[in-house]
């Protein structure tokens, strides 16, 4: 049976294990309809004109989590920021982890999706707030068919989260093929500041297939920092569909930092709701191969007076391949718009591919938006200026390396993030980087 | 300290250097005079080892072993440094990360320990001194909106944060103006000594009014076809290249 109709007929099933009375289920039933209409996106799509799923669909994957798998801390640590005091919302095969996580109820809200659904005291929000920003295309629908677990942060006004979040889903490879569809939501009322660090993490070679719908509202004046951290092995495949709600002098920025896995798309949707908003998507791209990463960002401005800043930097080696396709919509009434988008990939094999696509859909007279891509290899001067002071090839080509990405690994606001990163992109570089920059 | 040995060098299939010969003792310094297109930069960037440049024929000797099979930081390693004619930007690397990354590297390499962070600083703010460096621009990305005399000025640092065994300078004094000329050339001066040799690559005699070359060699058509001591730069600035070229085709 292909995975479509699996999943379909599946629904019945799932029906048995949620509350069919709550109004949510509503809006499951709802998107069930869509995505048995819709299906998967094809390449005949032009928004996946160059990402295929069908290697990654036709796996028999084992829909619903049949049991609860344990793991000790001690054997995923190494996944985890373990030198940042966090919160943790940490996920096995999909349910939930009460053992590795660390959530509150103090103030903020910083727990799991399913007691959100079914517990009274968070019914205002998820009335407000479910399936509202998210779009309706097959796959979002799908997700939200399903929708039943994931991580739920809630931060009323005037607070400041008091240390940053940790949201990771471990796979470990006891079912032959998985898929997962976590649903998270996320919201951060006036003036009210959190960060959130996101991993997904494969622990087996056993196909993974993750569908995940990420929700947030940033109320007036907040702001949120999202970090992605994907480096998955090569069965993992991930559909990152993420949707940002943002409203009047909000800051929201999500960096993506894409080094592995089997096929990831990034759908990072970004919709302004005021004025005076700035929104800030920056990613690292490291890849080698046969990995394939997408990023498909969209930022609509709708007020006048705002701003986003995209600078996305690829680099593939070997058979890699890397999309980005960014596009920026202003509507007639947002005059003074600032947009700025900047894509720029090294590539170091002849076998590497970088599809870049900007998209500009200007509707007002007075703004200013850019668009850069560049495509290109490592400067051979360079690397022959810094082998002349004694830099070995491998080191010279790291430390170039780090230095093209260095704007975007800069604005990592956590520095036991940023460090982490820097040992993540040596140890894709295979080298022992001595510098800090 | 260097031999060269009748060289023939290729850049893109073209032939460059046909049949130089050079020796440099240590404690000397030569100055490598000629026009445009003589090859004088071929020269420095073969010694250094770039590796866009092919040597078909011909021996390159560092105290007497052959390093033409040698990587550019290997020979580094052994003590080359070049200081380049174009200084590459390379933003998102600091002054003081790539020279800390450059001597801990050569450092490894020669077996030693990694310098101390305190000795590393100090080393930094001696030699930013002698080359009245601000400490600003050490914080500053490598090269990135360097003006040209900050770039010249900068790699004249570097040498004296390597400490190298034989330096080239190539047309280090372009893009100079006579006070940062002054500075360049007393910053090498200071870097001087008995145990190691300069090679001064220049269009101009104007450097050597500063920096005094021992010897003298005119480089034209691939070849070294003349060789004497400073006075032969004198003669030079007087008279230009023109002379020279009557008497080879003579």
């Amino acid at each position: 049976m292909e995975l479509k109709e699996k999943l379909v007929s599946s629904f019945l099933a799932f029906e048995n294990t949620v509350n069919v009375d709550a109004p949510i289920h509503d809006i499951r039933t709802q998107a069930i309809k869509i995505f048995e209409e819709k299906g998967f996106p094809t390449k005949k799509e032009e928004a996946w004109k160059y990402t295929s799923l069908n290697a990654v669909l036709k796996h028999d994957y084992s829909i619903f989590p049949k049991e609860e798998n344990a793991l000790e801390f001690k054997d995923v640590k190494k996944y985890f920021l373990y030198d940042l005091d966090t919160y943790k919302i940490v996920f096995i095969d999909g349910k939930y982890s009460s053992h590795l996580s660390e959530t509150t109820h103090d103030k903020i809200d910083v727990c799991l999706m399913s007691s959100a659904l079914t517990h009274d005291k968070y019914k205002a929000v998820i009335d407000n707030y479910f399936n509202k920003v998210a779009r309706q295309d097959g796959l979002t629908s799908l997700n939200t068919a399903f929708s039943k677990e994931g991580a739920y942060i809630y931060i009323p006004k005037n607070k400041l989260a008091d240390k940053p979040i940790q949201i990771i889903h471990f796979s470990t490879g006891k079912e032959s093929a998985q898929m997962l569809q976590p649903r998270n939501l996320i919201v951060v009322e006036e003036n009210s500041h959190v960060q959130i660090i996101e991993r997904h993490q494969s622990l087996t070679d056993n196909p993974v297939f993750t569908n995940s719908v990420t929700e947030i509202y940033v109320d007036k004046r907040a702001h949120v920092d999202y970090y992605k951290i994907q480096n998955d092995n090569e069965q993992a495949s991930l559909i990152d569909n993420t949707y940002i709600e943002q409203q009047a002098q909000s800051v929201a920025s999500v960096h993506t930092f894409a080094f592995g896995g089997n096929i990831t798309r990034n759908n990072l949707n970004f919709f302004q709701k005021g004025e005076g908003i700035d929104s800030i998507l920056n990613g690292v791209t490291i890849l080698e191969g046969k990995q394939h990463v997408d990023h498909n960002t969209l930022v609509h401005h709708t007020e006048p007076n705002c701003e986003s800043h995209q600078d996305y930097k690829g680099i593939f080696d070997e058979k890699a391949t890397g999309v980005f396709n960014g596009k920026i919509i202003v509507d007639k009434i947002a005059q003074k718009t600032n947009a700025f988008q900047s894509n720029n990939n090294i590539l170091l094999s002849d076998k590497a591919t970088i599809n870049s696509k900007p998209q500009l859909e200007i509707f007002a007279d007075d703004v200013k938006c850019s668009h850069g891509c560049t495509i290109g290899q490592l400067d051979e001067n360079a690397l022959f200026y810094m082998r002349s002071r004694g830099i070995g090839e491998k080191e010279a080509r790291a430390l170039l390396m780090y230095a093209f990405a260095n704007n975007v690994l800069e604005s990592v606001k956590i520095p036991q993030l940023k460090n982490r990163i820097n040992k993540l992109i040596a140890n894709k570089l295979g080298v022992d980087i001595g510098f800090d920059l | 300290m260097l031999e060269i040995k009748d060289l023939h060098a290729n850049v893109e299939g073209k032939e460059i250097l046909k049949g130089l010969n050079l020796k440099v003792n240590a404690g000397e310094i030569h100055a490598v005079m000629g026009p445009n297109g003589a090859g004088k930069s071929t020269l420095a960037n073969i010694i250094a080892g770039k590796e866009e440049y092919e040597v078909t024929d011909g021996d390159i000797l560092l105290n007497g072993d052959d390093i033409e099979e040698l990587g550019p930081e290997e020979r580094a390693h052994k003590g080359v440094f070049m200081s380049f004619q174009y200084p590459v930007e390379i933003p998102g690397v600091t002054v003081t990360n790539f020279m800390k990354t450059a001597i801990n590297e050569t450092r490894k390499a020669q077996g030693l320990e990694e310098m101390p962070a305190k000795d590393m600083l100090k080393k930094i703010r001696e030699k930013s001194e002698l080359l009245e460096i601000d400490r600003k621009f050490l914080s500053r990305s490598l090269n990135e909106g360097f003006s040209g005399g900050e770039k010249k000025r900068n790699e004249i640092f570097q040498m004296a944060m390597m400490e190298p065994k034989l330096a080239i300078l190539d047309e280090t004094d372009s893009g100079l103006d006579i006070d940062a000329l002054r500075i360049v050339a007393n910053g090498v001066n200071k870097l001087k000594s008995q145990d190691n040799a300069i090679i001064v690559i220049t269009h101009y005699q104007r450097l050597l009014d500063y920096i005094v070359p021992d010897y003298v060699h005119v480089l034209y058509d691939g070849k070294i076809v003349k060789s004497g001591t400073k006075e032969l730069a004198l003669e030079l600035e007087e008279k230009g290249y023109d002379w020279i070229k009557e008497e080879i085709n003579a």
